[in-house]
């Protein structure tokens, strides 16, 4: 630690982690937040903030494959593990089918909660492929949209889900 | 070939093309937006709802490390920036300088090179407070002895702001001497907040060299915002450029001026470089816009089971400082809109306004202007005066409906409107309901112990504003202009002056350039929010963009398209008046194979035009809406109450929404499920609250609810069709019906389930608590 640091206060480390299947590395002060080592440290701006304490779930990620709320989560605590953000969703091919579920079904307006929606949405399918309305419903329940009213996003991990089943 | 392509104009549910980005995360937020040199603005915010200052210490803040600057109310008076006008003519400190009028006023701001050591700084700001009595309610304020809030203006003695009053007084109270019955209801219509899930905040970037100021921000009306700022901050208005980027949402909440944005431009003007405001959740809820905060008393006069007259007295709480933003000449919006649905010969409309210590706003929460708390006011009413006569609450309505014939309709509060069929919305809502069969379940049900209600609501709103000899934001006329390019190639981009939220303006815009036209929607690129290069006007707000900037689109459009007809006759060798129009190309009359396509003719306008024919194929047009337009349609709810708990859960909820013609019916039916859950929340959940010391109870997303998926019930959508007859398309708004119907028919249905006991109303937010409260009374608890 410099003597700076000390002065001031900050602590800092170094965190690696797999992001979107790269490795990317960068010095943090060690309260840094995940959700803002992935905005600004790695330019990630797809992961959104809507509230402070961990009620909106617009900054969801999947941390080794499981939601979480990133700004509930220190950077520190992400070191050596896997994340998927909004930006790893698609892939070689195009988008992924949650992806294609949300444009075809119009689960999506201001598109502010979008990213978070459809992470737990790929976590719920992979656990679940064929997962029922209420399933679907309590999966997201721990995230907020203020556009659509949910319907049309419970339609669009139907879609996904039926996708699924045909592939 | 594009003219033998189905055109996907008007009525096709093309699917959205700005999903393309936000399903990738490429969106483009304000706060993704990140300037070289930027620094991150925080603000201390008073935990007193009033109080006096004595003093600022802001040396220890100033001594951080990376602090750049701390600003305090001081600083900015000696800019002449300590105070700013807001949208209702009333002046609001962008700083406290003499006392804090509410809890959550910004006090100090704090300008350092990372967001995190803005917020440390803050920390070690020392303001010695002297608190003073929090007035928290309208009633107090308007007291003898209470102490005036606004004691820096001059000649305001006490916490009064306006009167208002619309209607015939004289007619009404004859109205109510010859009436066999009258029928009251007292309900406070509680304060809420818009919430979008994206809070507020800019990028504002003053560069030194040229003076431009280009500030990113979250604004739902850029070029309103840019001549404000011109008028506030005395900068040139070509010097100013508003970028409003990707908004999370707005529902009102961003369209008011904040301090947030003023500081940090100040600050960029100061400091030389970039500064970024992000405000946080909490400074979202307790400081910026909130909604609603009427105290209403409604009367109707009735005779023979026909409404004769309706009388209704507001007390508005507009919080410390009045900026609501509504039309000059409306001090309570448009909330004269309160005769509704139905035909009412009387009605008189009194209405005043307090000041409090509370945050201001007064913004409408998904609404046009207080239709919201109008409609919600005379649905209550309505359903009380049923059960008052013992008359079903909708052969109520009905008998009292404007009838189809008597459109244009004009109201007793002056309103003129345009085109409805209330009878035929209701009567598909109670089709699709099963109403009849459902009366009589809930008989059976009562039977067994059970508590089901059926509410109903018939709204009809008041969007696009509107006239310009009537209506205005600042003294601004409310006319929004549309620019369309047709490329060489055929490719068009449109400007526009409103600024989407998330309601699909880059889709349904498109489309109706492409219905006009006879382009694929996708070979329309629409573009809003920058003011350097769209078209002025006052932007996305009371459903106004269909109903104004809708008709401007289609107006610009057949404007190029009477060019392109020229173009054609010429590139046809026939006369102008021989050619026919087939949505997408020339023909000539009797001749089919002669055709000119818009693309050809597009192609022609810059390399083959008529002699003396001005070049390029482009135009501009700004609307006048000549009238608003008037949507209407019927909520139906079923819900079901635990006698244990006085929980209640929906059952159905069934919504017929007449918006005229839909442009895209896909995006419609987006826009009525988030207004039915913003509906919703509002009767059940959310609450802005205080504490008898001005403490704001519904500061995070832990104390003001909103509705999750496993809360909000599952709609059932109908639709008619009445045209607005003043509309080039037809077409009325959509945005926000819902929320403004459907709180009523939640509460309607609640307070029906208990109406046999002779509950006759519940307060909203209708909780639990509530509801159990009133099974005590009622005898009806398990």
């Amino acid at each position: 630690m410099t003597e700076a640091a000390v002065e001031t206060g900050a602590f800092t480390r170094t965190v690696t982690a797999t992001v979107n299947g790269t490795a990317r590395s960068a010095d943090v002060e060690t309260r840094l937040l995940l959700v803002h080592f992935l905005r600004e440290s790695l330019g990630l701006t797809g992961t959104h903030i809507g509230c402070d304490t961990t009620s909106c779930g617009a900054c969801t990620v999947l941390l080794d494959g499981t939601p979480v709320k990133s700004c509930t989560v220190l950077a520190v605590q992400a070191e050596g593990r896997e994340i998927t953000t909004v930006e790893g969703l698609a892939g070689p091919d195009g988008l992924s089918a949650v992806q294609q579920g949300f444009h075809e079904e119009h689960g999506l307006q201001c598109g502010f909660c979008t990213p978070g929606m459809m992470l737990t949405a790929t976590a719920l399918l992979a656990e679940n492929p064929d997962p029922s309305e209420e399933e679907i419903r309590w999966a997201i329940s721990g995230q907020i949209c203020r556009c659509t009213g949910y319907q049309n996003i419970v339609k669009a991990v139907q879609h996904a889900a039926a996708q699924g089943k045909e592939g | 070939m594009a003219a033998t392509e189905e055109i996907r104009g008007i009525g096709h549910s093309v699917k959205r093309f700005e999903d393309a980005r936000f399903l990738q995360g490429r969106g483009n937020y304000f706060d993704d937006i990140k300037l070289p040199g930027m620094l991150y603005l925080e603000f201390l915010r008073s935990p007193y709802a009033h109080a006096r200052i004595n003093s600022i210490d802001t040396s220890a803040a100033s001594a951080v490390e990376g602090v750049v600057a701390v600003v305090t109310g001081e600083l900015l008076a000696q800019h002449n920036l300590a105070w700013m006008p807001t949208l209702s003519g009333d002046t609001q400190a962008v700083l406290a300088t003499d006392k804090v009028r509410f809890q959550g006023q910004e006090v100090a701001a704090v300008v350092a090179e990372s967001p995190y050591i803005a917020k440390d700084a803050c920390e070690l700001i020392e303001v010695d407070y002297e608190p003073l009595e929090a007035i928290t309610t309208p009633q107090r304020a308007l007291e003898a002895n209470a102490p005036v809030i606004r004691d820096e203006k001059e000649g305001q003695t006490d916490n009064h702001i306006y009167d208002w009053e619309a209607g015939d007084k004289e007619a009404t109270d004859k109205a109510f001497a010859e009436a066999d019955k009258v029928v009251e209801l007292d309900t406070f219509y509680p304060r809420c907040h818009p919430a979008p899930l994206e809070c507020c905040g800019c990028v504002a970037d003053v560069n030194p060299a040229t003076g431009k100021a280009t500030i990113y921000m979250t604004s739902q009306a850029p070029h309103a915002h840019r001549t404000l700022f011109a008028i506030v901050a005395g900068l040139p208005e070509h010097k100013i450029r508003i970028i409003s980027p990707d908004l999370g949402g707005g529902f009102g909440n961003k369209v008011p001026i904040y301090p947030g944005y003023v500081c940090a431009t100040a600050a960029s003007l100061l400091i030389g470089r970039p500064v970024k405001w992000v405000e946080d959740r909490t400074g979202n809820l307790i400081s910026t816009g909130f909604a609603r905060d009427y105290h209403m008393h409604g009367e109707l006069a009735l005779k023979d089971g026909r409404i004769t007259g309706l009388r209704v007295k507001m007390l508005s709480d507009n919080g410390a400082f009045f900026s609501d933003a509504q039309p000059t000449k409306c001090k309570a919006g448009l909330f004269h809109i309160v005769t509704g649905s139905y035909d009412i010969p009387a009605a008189h409309v009194e209405t005043a306004g307090a000041y409090t210590n509370k945050a201001p706003g007064g913004v409408a929460y998904r609404c046009s202007f207080r239709v919201t708390e109008a409609s919600y006011l005379i649905e209550r009413l309505v359903q009380t005066a049923a059960y008052e006569t013992g008359v079903d609450p909708v052969d109520f309505r009905k008998q009292n409906f404007i009838k189809p014939e008597q459109f244009p309709y004009k109201s007793a509060t002056g309103f003129e409107y345009d085109s409805g069929d209330y009878g035929a919305a209701m009567d598909l809502a109670l089709e699709k309901l099963g109403y009849a069969d459902l009366r009589r379940e809930q008989e059976e049900a009562r039977a067994e112990g059970r508590l089901i209600g059926i509410g109903v609501a018939s709204f009809t709103e008041v969007v696009g504003a509107g006239h310009g000899a009537d209506y205005d934001i600042a003294g601004l006329r409310m006319n929004d202009g549309a620019e369309l390019r047709i490329h060489p190639t055929g490719k068009a981009v449109l400007k526009l002056s409103v600024k989407s939220q998330g309601q699909g303006h880059e889709t349904t815009f498109a489309q109706i350039v492409a219905e006009e036209l006879g382009l694929q929607p996708e070979d329309v690129e629409v573009q809003e929010g920058d003011t350097d290069h769209t078209p002025y006007g006052l932007g996305t707000y009371a459903s106004r963009s269909t109903p104004v900037s809708g008709a401007a689109t289609s107006m610009v459009s057949r404007r190029i398209r009477a060019k392109a007809q020229k173009i054609a006759a010429h590139l046809l060798e026939a006369s102008e008046d021989d050619l026919e129009w087939d949505k997408g190309r020339f023909v000539v009359k009797g001749a089919p194979e002669k055709s000119k396509t818009i693309q050809d003719v597009a192609f022609a306008a810059y390399t083959n035009i008529p002699t003396g024919m001005e070049g390029g194929l482009e135009g501009v047009y700004y609307y006048d809406p000549p009238n608003m337009t008037y949507p209407f349609g019927t909520y139906a709810v079923v819900v079901e109450i635990d006698r244990g708990t006085g929980a209640w859960k929906v059952l159905r909820c069934v919504a017929v929404d007449d918006c005229g013609v839909r442009i895209n019916p896909m995006v419609v039916a987006g826009q009525i499920h988030g207004g039915l859950t913003e509906g919703f929340a509002i009767a059940a959940m959310q609450l802005i609250d205080f504490d008898e010391d001005g403490n704001c109870m519904g500061a995070n997303f832990m104390d003001y609810l909103i509705p999750t998926a496993w809360e909000t019930p599952k709609f059932e959508l109908g639709e008619t069709v009445t045209p607005s007859p003043h509309h080039p398309l037809g077409a009325k708004g959509i945005g926000e019906s819902a929320t403004v119907g459907a709180p009523a028919a939640f509460v309607n249905a609640v307070v029906d389930a208990l109406a046999h006991a002779g509950v006759r109303n519940l307060e909203m937010p209708v909780t639990s608590a509530r509801v159990w409260a009133a099974l005590q009374e009622a005898n009806l608890a398990e």
